[in-house]
């Protein structure tokens, strides 16, 4: 460690956001950069601890004392090598990953002020790519083919690592693009499309088939392949069952997302496509990532007004008890997309939808108590029947997905992701797909 | 004689039982003995029954250096060496011829008849092979029914026998000497039964020895023939034996057939390994072929009986008995050494041929004409004279062991380190060391011998380019097993540095044999270290003993004729060779130097058979390169290729070492290693210890040349390299002196390790039958692993662009396995902060049912007979087994430590001061109730805060020997981490650094700590005497000895505890498990009945129930806690301690970062609880309602069944859980008897009682003899009590004492206590001097000069804080060491005077020894320059010399000097008084820089202060 008292002497400094006012007009990053000097030296207050939490809480192993002191010592090269080998791709999991190293660094156990680790981690990839460390490698061929079925986090890692131990990888997509849920879920405003497409570039020259557009039945593989891997995702949203779910006007979150996103793209929509917030005041309902997504999305779009509800009680600001460190802290979340406007309640259930015209315009939501459970188990939700009316044109559900159902398979299937473990994070989806090549690799072997 | 004194038997005696070889983990081998000792001789060897009764005498007055065995009543060895009492033999009615036409001696003989028969007749027929007689076999008188159970049961049948039949009286004793030898061997090879009870006591045609198995008190009423009073003779030597040995023996007792020694041989194993590959080469023209008589060494001795068997030898081939002592034992004779160069030639002409036999010893020596003494080059043990006008001198380990009238005294002196005196009696001459010496370099022109023949490697240059590159370089680092860590974290810091780098907690890894990755064999090897029998050594500021220098090449044949052909050799300033220079090596041919190079590397293909077949091939090729004259051979692996794979290093040159040993080919050539497998400095030690001469590290070079291209640091490659050697060499150094051992020479193929996880076979087919106590690895598993690390390099599955990294250091979750890892660490911390019971119950399972051992106890479980879990006893009854463990104030912060004393005191338990001291504020009840004191205070070697009201303060005192994470080795707190608060507590100055030396330098020997136990429980009677030990191969024979010094309680620490800083090498590799130390422990207590007077503790990674349980099983009553808490408190293992950047605030004094403190007293006290709760649920499980009925209970604990991987299925654990079942007792049932009951301080507080009541002024006068030992103390502790640190008003109490005082007199005196001693001292005087004044001065009527006279010994005002000393003589070595605030003067000093000082003021009227104010950091001296020549004897690395020129300090010398004429009357301080002009001139004022530097910084503080009040008053 190049130096062992930076942290006591350097505080943390976040790049931070574009400001609210110019940043809502267009669908750009939201997040800056820092200049090389400020990032190396946010990278030399890591303290090297000698039980590294940061890289026990990464689901993908990051060995984040190592890397982030070659960067401070401004050894780009070898930070980008010894990030890669254990993130295929940090150019992703640096701008959406939620960085439970963060939470889980020492620094945020002992003054709050953990390392920027998902910025360092960002910053080093770009540097890796402007400085052209990123090139495709030859690979030698082994001569076994596997098809990856779903190109999104799972299965874009799973095609990296097998293609890399010299299979033949075909990357199958019913999308037009690659990058499942990166492309088509997040923003641009979080993750720019032009980041996956540089990724994507590499990976074709490396040997990857890119099949896409090819929606696969299950039922029916495609032949030749040694192996399959299945990384299909978790695409069923949760619904809301309540009256009036059939009116015009309640979308579910990725309808609003992917379309958004495919539009930027430069695809175009009919009108009765075009799912748009302008103008209108938005409910989205469900507190997690997703609905904040919908918020960015609607505001730039010209929303009114965005209104978020949440079934679970507001958490704790700052620390929860129940969750210390270094465990996830289940505290109050605020990202850019509700800095930019948009009022927030807690503790809300859905009782029905109201309608004019077929048309949504408002929700009746009423006060729900959580009662906790003497096991410390679930609590149980208690209504109080204290019921309100907001109105909407616009509502927007963002609750969650369904975890899929695994088909039985033959032997050589094998499942990753969100298809194997239900909705979760980039980064878990990632590690599930470098875990499924190594099985892979395994069973051919 | 009070017959308390004799027999204060309390503990049951259990039946004799004879001393085993080895029994579970006890090993014979490991026994350590160190005495008394003392000599009077009539310089003109007129010979009087006066003198012999004048010896036992001072025998008997020696009492406390000797010990007793479990019974009370056994001693464990006295004897007396005495010239032939020819009278008294006549009148025995023996016909015996003239004077020196005869020899005689004792023998030791079986009782039983038919053996005792066999034995004489061998006897006979050996002498008359001889053509000599057995004229007579005397019955010799005993009294057998004053001895002890144990000595009457081994006794043996006791004749005298004469031998007659002489040629000539000169040849006279080597005939008896050559069939001596002939007999014993003869013997020893025999079927007899009961052999092992025949000894042959001595056989002369001068001197005869009577010993046993007896105490001092004992030998005089057990031979009837010693008060006879026809016995007489001119010399007498005795010696009073205290042996940690479990069994003495009545053979084993001193003194031998030349010497007697105090002390011990710590490079024994060196020696004795190198004398027997030395008998090859060892014949002479007067001893003829010496095959008959080998070995030379007779087996199963101690070190002290192998020493002289080898002097005995060395004289009976006639060379002269200086000359055998000065080549066996020589002075150090580095640059720092004031010797002259011919003598310093002598010195190393002789290190060619024999390597040092190492002390600490005081040796005293006669063969019946001559008789002398002699200490080792560090002069650790106290040897002082006296001599008497009318002729006399006494010669003993103390003064006051025989009274003299103060006018018949000539002068009193000590013996110095290294030096020799001898007396011939025949010429009535005393040599001085200079005489003897002096003749010694002048009997052959050494200095040319060396010139013409000795190269000296660095002064060769080859103009050859050698390169550092390897071929396959990436390759090749995989195969040689480097790692990222190994490069970055040990490599690199190594050669920017120069050090090895630092880590801090503990090692919480699998050891190498649980380890399911491939393993280096280097990890198997633990190092062995000194502790209690003997002192390890300070390499750094001691550095004047210590030596590198290695000569290689062969040892010619008839060593012992001198001849210059024998300084053939190259000689190499330290073992590490770069590539040049082994090129320069190999091709040194000019001389006639012959090399040969065999490969180290064994084919894949054909695995562990091809591994067997190599090292065999090896073996044998080495035996012919001997045979063809090569002068080294060296082994190397540079030929791995894709087909061969790399023999581990170690094996190869264990093996070849091992072989030519046995083949008497050893010392006719020299081994030389090329390896790329050495990467530190474990690494090269191992190599060496196990043989190699010298060694070529070439991958590790091959990286620096990486790391210096590639810029990873910012040096050239000879600095690097430079740099890095020099690491490597430090590393060395210290890894020998924690062994105190001083020289390359001794430590070279003695093995000084031990192995944890070697199959017995192995270890004895190739590396010399070397210790390793459960079993383990074969050589499939070496063949496998070395197959493993070759194909990472040749066969990798996929080449990764950089190194792996195998998390050793830090946690990786792809890497080794490590016991503290996040989820442990935070479920433990969340189970206590939360105080869920549940939480905690999963942190236990995830520890104790791990899917991989990482510890022994892993392996345990134990028998279930389940019982309802209430009628086990409560928590709270349980707890107050559980302690934490030692930290420090200082290594942790206040709020932590503070923590801790809370936790603890509320559970009453006790937590450890650590050796820091303890604000005396914290003594005191808090508002609310809770304490902060803490119950246990620790003394270390430092004696940081160890005041008498520290002492005083405590239930349980703590003697740490040694630290499990770095036993063996001192530390330093570095002068910027001492704030003020610090320095209060330890009794220092603000930015001085504090160096805690190595040894604690009143603990030499296991007397030693028998005395410092005694001061303690003067000081406190009641609180308990603690010593920590740390777990090694030999520990339990250690505690043995510990409990036979009185302790209460012993501690075993395991390796793996945590440590706030110390080097990764001695963290990982120094030390063995507690499982195996506490085991050997409780076996050895056992087995000699010891167990039940003492408790035993444990600590090492402890962390659950189950694991008290098992160590409770294993045999501890107690178990430390340091990790465990600490992670408790909030420690996230970030291993940052000793950078003082621990972001929880628990490990640094940093104001910002202590604030981030999350712990509290809560948190623990709920992990006692916890733990308390779980242990009562094992405890119900078993069937057991009282956690004491497990103690020891190793049949109580089942195996699990094996982890399922063929490694640990190797691991046997008959000899960890063997129980010895002899009826004594296996946990603590008794307490230990203090004989502080009769003390002299007794009379003295009694005498005193109103003065220390209210303080009223009271003069009081004593005799005092030797055996008042620690006088003072008791009173002080007294005070101390009563008034705090303050003490009593100046000059309250005023005791006069006359006579000579025992040791530790004056020790922990307090302010108002005045002792003035008209005669003289022992060693320790004013040990830890709380503000008493102690003067000294010789008695009235003695007219000799007082400064050339030394009536103090050794190591006095060690740890003083505060007071006054005035001694009006000469003192012994090491004055005011550790000195942090006493002012003394004194007239004259020994070696290392003002050692680690850290200040106070001391005053030298005279002469000093060598190495003075070494490491002092603080205080200020000043010494009386008369000759001009003292920078020479200073050690000059921390301090300045200056003469005196700034008023004020001229004016406080002045004072002081005054001040010791007032309190000695000194003539000298008159002189300089009368005269201040002229004699200020000539003093030198040493100041240390340090210090220097914060009396400046003070200065300039009071400078701005004044300017900035200046200006406020404007």
């Amino acid at each position: 460690m190049g130096n062992p008292t930076a942290f006591l002497t350097i505080p943390r400094k976040e790049a931070g956001y574009r400001p609210v006012i110019e940043r809502i007009t267009d669908f750009s990053q939201v997040e800056q950069t820092l200049n090389s000097h400020d990032r190396r030296e946010q990278a030399s207050r890591c303290m090297d601890c000698s039980v590294p939490f940061c890289h026990w809480a990464c689901p993908l192993g990051n060995k984040q004392p190592e890397w982030q002191d070659a960067l401070y010592k401004g050894k780009w090269r070898l930070a980008y090598t010894l990030l890669s080998e254990t993130c295929d791709f940090p150019e992703f999991t640096g701008r959406i990953c939620p960085a439970l190293c963060e939470k889980s660094c020492v620094l945020n156990h002992s003054c709050n002020d953990p390392v920027t680790v998902r910025e360092n981690e960002a910053a080093i990839v770009e540097t890796a790519f402007n400085e052209g460390y990123i090139v495709a490698q030859k690979i030698k061929r082994n001569g076994k083919k596997v098809a990856v079925i779903g190109s999104g986090p799972a299965g874009l890692v799973a095609a990296n690592r097998l293609n890399h131990m010299g299979y033949n990888v075909s990357l199958f997509d019913g999308h037009t693009m690659p990058g499942g849920l990166l492309r088509y879920g997040i923003p641009n405003f979080k993750l720019d499309k032009m980041v996956i497409d540089r990724r994507m570039k590499i990976l074709e020259a490396e040997g990857i088939k890119f099949e896409m557009n090819k929606e696969i039945d299950f039922s029916k593989l495609p032949a030749g392949y040694d192996a399959y891997c299945i990384c299909t995702g978790a695409p069923q949203a949760r619904d809301l069952s309540i009256p009036g779910r059939e009116l015009k006007g309640v979308y579910f979150a990725l309808e609003l997302l992917s379309q958004q996103n495919e539009l930027l793209e430069g695809k175009s929509f009919s009108k009765e496509e075009l799912i748009n917030a302008k103008g209108k005041k938005v409910l989205v309902i469900g507190g997690g990532d997703t609905g904040s997504d919908c918020i960015g999305t609607c505001i730039r779009q010209g929303a009114k007004e965005v209104t978020q509800i949440e079934i679970m009680p507001k958490p704790p600001i700052g620390n929860n008890p129940a969750t210390p460190w270094p465990m996830w802290p289940q505290t109050l979340k605020t990202t850019s997309s509700h800095e930019e406007g948009c009022k927030r309640y807690w503790s809300l259930t859905s009782n029905h939808f109201i309608g004019k015209d077929g048309k949504v315009t408002g929700v009746e939501i009423e006060e729900v108590e959580w009662i906790p459970a003497e096991d410390g188990g679930r609590p149980s939700m208690k209504l109080t029947g204290k019921k309100d009316i907001i109105a909407a044109d616009m509502v927007l559900l963002a609750m969650g997905f369904l975890k899929p159902q695994q088909p039985k398979m033959a032997g050589n299937v094998f499942f990753a992701g969100d298809a194997a473990s239900g909705a979760s994070l980039v980064v878990r989806a990632m590690a599930s797909g470098r875990e499924v090549a190594t099985k892979i690799d395994t069973f051919l072997k | 004689m009070k017959k308390q004194e004799l027999f204060n038997n309390e503990t049951k005696a259990i039946p004799y039982q004879r001393q085993p070889e080895q029994l579970g983990l006890y090993e014979s081998a490991n026994e350590h003995d160190a005495c008394g000792v003392g000599m009077v001789i009539n310089i003109h060897g007129e010979k009087s029954h006066n003198l012999v009764d004048s010896a036992l005498k001072v025998l008997e007055n020696m009492r406390h250096r000797g010990a007793e065995g479990a019974d009370n009543k056994t001693g464990d060895g006295a004897g007396i060496l005495l010239q032939i009492p020819h009278e008294f033999i006549l009148l025995q009615g023996i016909p015996v011829p003239e004077k020196g036409y005869y020899g005689t001696g004792l023998l030791f003989l079986p009782k039983e008849s038919k053996d005792q028969s066999v034995i004489l007749s061998i006897i006979i027929e050996e002498f008359e092979k001889a053509g000599l007689n057995v004229m007579h076999l005397r019955n010799v008188p005993t009294c057998p029914e004053i001895l002890g159970e144990q000595a009457l049961a081994s006794e043996p049948d006791i004749k005298q026998i004469f031998i007659t039949g002489f040629a000539a009286v000169e040849t006279a004793d080597g005939q008896l000497y050559l069939v001596r030898k002939k007999i014993e061997n003869r013997v020893r090879k025999s079927e007899i039964v009961s052999k092992d009870d025949f000894y042959i006591v001595s056989l002369s045609t001068k001197n005869i020895i009577y010993k046993g198995m007896l105490s001092s008190m004992q030998l005089r009423s057990y031979y009837p023939d010693l008060t006879n009073n026809y016995f007489t003779s001119g010399i007498a030597l005795v010696h009073s034996r205290f042996s940690t040995n479990t069994f003495p023996t009545w053979g084993l007792a001193q003194p031998f057939r030349l010497l007697a020694h105090n002390g011990e041989i710590n490079t024994i194993r060196g020696n004795r390994g190198w004398m027997e590959a030395r008998e090859s080469v060892l014949s002479t023209p007067t001893l003829g072929d010496i095959n008959d008589i080998r070995p030379i060494i007779q087996p199963k001795m101690s070190d002290s009986a192998s020493l002289d068997n080898v002097l005995e030898f060395l004289i009976m081939s006639g060379m002269s008995l200086p000359h055998a002592m000065a080549m066996l034992v020589p002075e150090s004779f580095n640059e720092k050494n004031p010797i002259s160069e011919d003598l310093k030639a002598f010195y190393e002409y002789h290190s060619i041929l024999m390597e040092p036999w190492d002390g600490p010893a005081a040796l005293l020596f006669s063969d019946g004409r001559y008789a002398g003494g002699m200490l080792d080059r560090n002069g650790l043990r106290p040897a002082r004279y006296t001599i008497t006008k009318n002729d006399m001198m006494v010669v003993a380990s103390e003064v006051g062991v025989m009274n003299f009238e103060p006018s018949e005294i000539k002068s009193k002196g000590r013996l110095q380190p290294g030096k020799i005196l001898l007396i011939d009696t025949k010429e009535g001459k005393i040599y001085t060391d200079e005489e003897l010496k002096k003749q010694l370099a002048d009997e052959r022109p050494y200095r040319s011998w060396l010139a013409a023949n000795r190269i000296e490697l660095n002064e060769l240059k080859s103009g050859r380019k050698i390169t550092r590159k390897v071929e396959n370089y990436d390759r090749m680092l995989r195969t040689f097993g480097f790692t990222r860590e190994s490069i970055t974290r040990i490599i690199a810091p190594m050669c920017t540095n120069s050090i090895e780098p630092t880590g801090s907690m503990g090692n919480d890894r699998p050891l190498a044999v649980l380890n399911d990755k491939p393993q280096l064999l280097f990890n198997y090897f633990r190092q062995q270290f000194a502790q209690v029998t003997n002192p390890p050594i300070d390499p750094i500021r001691e550095e004047l003993v210590m030596s590198l220098s290695e000569y290689i090449g062969a040892v010619g044949m008839n060593i012992l004729t001198p001849d210059e052909t024998h300084c053939k050799m190259v000689r190499l300033n330290n073992p590490i060779l770069s590539n040049t220079q082994l090129d320069l090596l190999c091709n040194i041919r000019y001389k006639g130097f012959n090399t040969e190079k065999l490969p180290m590397v064994f084919e894949i293909a054909k695995g562990k058979v091809g591994l067997q077949q190599v090292l065999t091939d090896l073996c044998k090729r080495a035996e012919e390169s001997v045979k063809e004259g090569v002068n080294y051979i060296v082994l190397s692996d540079r030929f791995v290729d894709e087909t061969h794979a790399a023999i581990p290093s170690l094996l190869a040159v264990s093996a070849v070492h091992h072989y030519l040993i046995s083949v008497g080919k050893r010392v006719q050539t020299a081994l030389i290693v090329e390896s790329g497998e050495v990467q530190q400095t474990m690494h090269a030690a191992l190599l060496l210890g196990f043989g190699a001469s010298a060694l070529n590290p070439y991958m590790a070079f091959a990286i620096l040349d990486k790391l210096v291209e590639d810029k990873e640091i910012q040096l050239d490659y000879s600095t690097a390299e430079k740099n890095f050697i020099k690491a490597i060499c430090k590393g060395l150094l210290k890894i020998m002196s924690k062994m105190g051992i001083s020289t390359i020479r001794s430590y070279r193929g003695a093995k000084i390790f031990e192995a944890v996880g070697l199959s017995e076979e192995l270890s004895n087919t190739y590396f010399g039958g070397l210790s390793s106590h459960i079993g383990g690895i074969r050589l499939e598993e070496i063949a496998r692993d070395a197959i493993a690390f070759h194909d990472a390099g040749f066969k990798p599955v996929k080449f990764d662009p950089i190194l792996p990294m195998t998390g050793i250091l830090s946690y990786r979750k792809d890497g080794e396995k490590h016991a503290w890892n996040p989820e442990t660490i935070s479920t433990l911390q969340l189970a206590t902060r939360l105080g869920s019971y549940k939480k905690f119950k999963e942190f236990t399972a995830m520890v104790d049912n791990g899917e991989k051992p990482i510890f022994l106890r892993d392996f345990f479980e134990f028998k279930r007979k389940p019982i309802s879990i209430d009628k086990v006893e409560p928590i709270e009854s349980i707890m107050p087994h559980f302690v934490t463990s030692a930290m420090s104030y200082g290594a942790l912060s206040q709020e932590a430590h503070e923590t801790l004393a809370i936790a603890m005191n509320a559970i009453h338990s006790r937590s450890n001061t650590g050796e820091g001291g303890e604000d005396n504020e914290r003594y005191k009840k808090q508002p609310d109730g809770t304490s902060l004191r803490s119950a246990t205070k620790q003394i270390a070697s430092g004696r940081f805060g160890v005041t008498t009201e520290y002492l005083v303060n405590a239930d349980e005192i703590q003697i740490k020997i040694a630290q499990g994470a770095k036993p063996g080795e001192g530390g330093q707190l570095p002068g910027y981490k001492v704030d003020e608060v610090i320095a209060k507590t330890r009794h220092s100055i603000p930015g001085i650094s504090l160096i805690s030396p190595p040894p604690h330098h009143d603990i030499y020997s296991i007397e030693d700590l028998a005395q410092l136990i005694f001061d303690l429980k003067n000081v406190n009677p009641k609180a308990m005497i603690s010593v920590k030990l740390v777990a090694e191969t030999g520990v339990g024979t250690i505690a043995a000895g510990v409990a036979k010094a009185k302790a209460d309680l012993i501690t075993i620490s395991g390796a793996e505890g945590g440590t706030g800083a110390a080097p990764q090498s001695s963290i990982n590799y120094a030390g063995i498990s507690p499982e195996l130390g506490l085991s050997e422990t409780q076996q050895t207590l056992v087995l000699n009945g010891l167990r039940g007077q003492v408790k035993l503790q444990v600590d090492g990674q402890l962390k659950t129930g189950r694991d008290i349980v098992t160590m409770a099983m294993l045999g501890s009553e107690e178990f430390g806690f340091g990790t465990a808490v600490l992670i408790v408190m909030g420690c996230v293992m970030m291993r940052k301690c000793h950078q003082n950047t621990c972001a929880m605030g628990i490990t640094t004094q940093n104001p910002e970062l202590r604030k981030r403190f999350l712990g509290r007293a809560e948190y623990v006290i709920n992990y006692f609880k916890y733990l308390a709760q779980e242990v009562r649920e094992y405890l119900a499980e078993m069937g057991f309602e009282k956690f004491d009925d497990i103690i020891g209970r190793t049949d109580l604990i089942i195996q699990k069944p094996n982890y399922g991987d063929e490694k640990t299925s190797l691991i046997d654990f008959d000899k960890l859980l063997a129980r010895v079942d002899n009826g004594a007792a296996i946990h603590h049932i008794t307490n230990q008897i203090h004989n502080v009951e009769h003390v002299k301080d007794r009379d003295i507080i009694k005498a005193a009682k109103e003065s220390i009541e209210t303080a009223k002024e009271i003069s009081l006068e004593y005799t005092i003899a030797n055996t008042d030992r620690a006088v003072g103390a008791m009173l002080s502790g007294a005070i101390a009590e009563k008034y705090g640190e303050v003490g009593l008003p100046e000059n309250t109490i005023n005791v006069k004492f006359k006579g000579s005082a025992g040791q530790s007199f004056g020790a922990f005196l307090m302010p108002g206590v005045s002792f003035k001693l008209e005669g003289e001292a022992n060693d320790y005087l004013g040990k830890g001097l709380s503000g008493g004044r102690i003067a000294v001065l010789p008695p009235k009527r003695c007219d000799f000069e007082a400064e050339q006279n030394t009536i103090a010994g050794n190591t006095l005002l060690y740890g003083a804080t505060t007071g006054e000393v005035y001694i009006n003589g000469r003192v012994g070595e090491r004055f005011g060491v550790r000195n942090s605030g006493a002012i003394a003067v004194i007239e004259g000093a020994g070696d290392h005077c003002c050692e680690y000082m850290t200040g106070g003021r001391v005053v030298v009227l005279g002469d000093t020894g060598r190495n003075f104010a070494a490491g002092m950091s603080g205080g200020v001296a000043y010494v009386w320059n008369k000759k001009g020549n003292f920078d020479y004897f200073c050690n000059m690395d921390m301090v300045e010399l200056s003469l005196i020129e700034d008023a004020s300090y001229q004016k406080e010398l002045h004072e002081l000097i005054r001040q010791h004429y007032l309190y000695t009357g000194s003539k000298l301080a008159r002189t300089m008084l009368d005269n201040w002009n002229h004699y200020i001139e000539e003093f030198i004022q040493i100041v240390p820089i340090e210090y220097k530097k914060v009396l400046q910084e003070e200065q300039m503080k009071k400078l701005q202060q004044k300017i900035a009040d200046m200006q406020r008053d404007y």
